[in-house]
């Protein structure tokens, strides 16, 4: 059973076990607009809770990605340099940005829930 | 850079006489220049631009400053405030030009029309207000300077767009590029000119406030035709190399550095006679300090506006004033402005723009980014 949460900046992390896969929520890529661009961590990059991890690029800006949770980078998807594209077709599924391996369990918990999550963006509408 | 006002806050904010149709196609809304103007429509960006190189975008720029010059003396009035020749330009005729200072740095890019009886001048719309000021200061006493702020203006750009306003407009296939005169479109008096910002065949159409909405929703009707909004006018006009006041050219960078030297005529090079002519004019002749280039990353990063640039060494150059995502030339692209050394350095010269804090390699490129297809009868 999988669990999926969200940042206040719009990144989510799907949680399998102990690696989480994140990228950005499709409300996140509805507001960047077409999506020409992903610099992406390489594996072995460690981050802590927050730091940036990754870039998207849209035509009109570029904005920073940062990792929902501390942990290790065990692989990024690599079908964003050929279709970054996906980023908006497809956000939550092979749109994602990362993986990682959760350092600590409990920074998952300040994130948000899919449903909070949901309830935060139609407040910013 | 330094030259926009600071927006208006929302409630004072003016809409262009087209906004309820924005409202309509679903755009998005971006304070631009004291409007309330669409940056996309529901399709985005890309394949806003990419119809236009296509088939046909219209876009709603009455954000931008339309200015009347009248009197028999208005010609060689104007020159004394630009290095363009206006005198010798021939009834409809349309001419791209520079309000420079007296220190040789640009004030504003225009449009000017000569529409036999008047001058008809199109200029920034962050610029409009000072530009009617400086206008009326400097010329008031030999024309009569006289805004016409409230009417709209449509582009209608791309390769399909002769055929789509011919059939409401049948007199614009007799427009060369680069003249203008006035005609009926779809029944309402319009000064039509085959010019624009993308680098395509296409048409830019002066229209009363009151008209603009029902003719854009007729163009709009036309199957060739989609919305495009700001965002894709910006990737447009970068692909075609075109200078973006405010970025590429303000008043620290002269119409010589800024590789706008063909806008200088020769008749003018000769006389003079325009503000900032002496430096102008040391420039055309020693050649300038630095020069507007174009600038290709190689990959995929986009090196945006105030990246630095390097030379190869890593010893820096300049700095990037545009740069984007072409979805056109398929990569990112970018101008500016780098030291000369004497001489610019040539297309294809290896470089590198400093991006998030990491040199990556890049070339000076060949403006523009993608051939212009303007309409050469």
């Amino acid at each position: 059973m999988t669990v999926t949460k969200y940042t206040e900046d719009h990144e989510y992390i799907r949680v399998e076990g102990d690696v989480g896969v994140v990228g950005i929520s499709d409300y996140a890529q509805g507001q960047l607009g077409d999506v020409v661009f992903v610099e992406l961590p390489d594996p072995g990059a460690e981050y802590a809770q927050g730091d940036e991890a990754a870039v998207v690029e849209s035509v009109k800006a570029a904005s920073e990605v940062y990792a929902p949770v501390g942990g290790e980078v065990t692989e990024a998807n690599d079908a964003l340099a050929e279709s970054p594209g996906l980023v908006n077709s497809d956000p939550t599924g092979e749109g994602w940005f990362f993986k990682l391996r959760i350092a600590d369990p409990k920074d998952l918990d300040q994130l948000m829930s899919a449903e909070d999550y949901k309830d935060y963006v139609k407040d910013l509408d | 850079m330094g030259d926009q006002p600071p927006e208006p806050t929302p409630e004072t904010r003016r809409q262009s006489p087209v906004a309820a149709l924005h409202a309509e196609l679903g755009a998005k809304m971006v304070p631009f220049a004291g409007y309330d103007m669409p940056v996309q429509y529901a399709t985005g960006i890309v394949a806003e631009h990419l119809h236009a190189r296509s088939r046909a975008a219209l876009f709603d720029v009455s954000h931008m400053g339309q200015i009347a010059l009248r009197g028999a003396d208005a010609a060689s009035a104007l020159e004394t405030l630009v290095p363009g020749d206006i005198r010798d330009l021939a009834p409809g005729g349309l001419r791209y030009s520079l309000l420079t200072d007296e220190t040789g740095g640009i004030l504003d890019d225009l449009m000017v029309t000569n529409e036999d009886d008047h001058l008809f001048l199109v200029v920034n719309a962050a610029r409009k207000h000072d530009d009617l000021a400086h206008l009326a200061q400097a010329l008031g006493a030999q024309c009569a300077v006289e805004p016409m702020f409230s009417r709209a203006l449509l582009a209608l750009q791309g390769p399909e767009a002769a055929a789509v306003l011919s059939r409401h407009a049948p007199d614009c296939l007799g427009l060369g590029f680069m003249t203008g005169r006035s005609m009926l479109v779809a029944g309402f008096p319009c000064l039509v000119s085959r010019s624009g910002y993308t680098g395509e065949d296409g048409f830019e159409i002066s229209v009363s406030a009151e008209d603009a909405e029902t003719l854009a929703r007729r163009l709009l009707a036309e199957p060739e035709v989609a919305p495009a909004g700001l965002g894709a006018r910006d990737s447009l006009r970068l692909e075609a190399g075109l200078c973006l006041y405010g970025h590429d050219i303000d008043r620290t960078t002269t119409p010589v550095e800024a590789g706008l030297a063909w806008t200088i005529a020769k008749r003018r090079r000769a006389e003079g006679g325009f503000p900032g002519a002496d430096r102008i004019l040391a420039q055309l002749r020693d050649g300038p300090a630095r020069r507007r280039v174009g600038v290709r990353p190689e990959g995929r990063v986009i090196a945006r506006e105030g990246s630095e640039i390097l030379d190869s060494q890593g010893r820096p150059l300049g700095r990037v004033t545009s740069g984007t995502f072409g979805p056109t030339a398929d990569g990112p692209i970018a101008m500016g402005y780098v030291r000369t050394d004497g001489a610019a350095p040539a297309a294809g010269t290896e470089i590198q723009v400093l991006v998030r804090g990491k040199a990556r390699p890049a070339r000076v490129a060949a403006l523009p980014f993608v051939a212009h297809r303007y309409y050469r009868g």
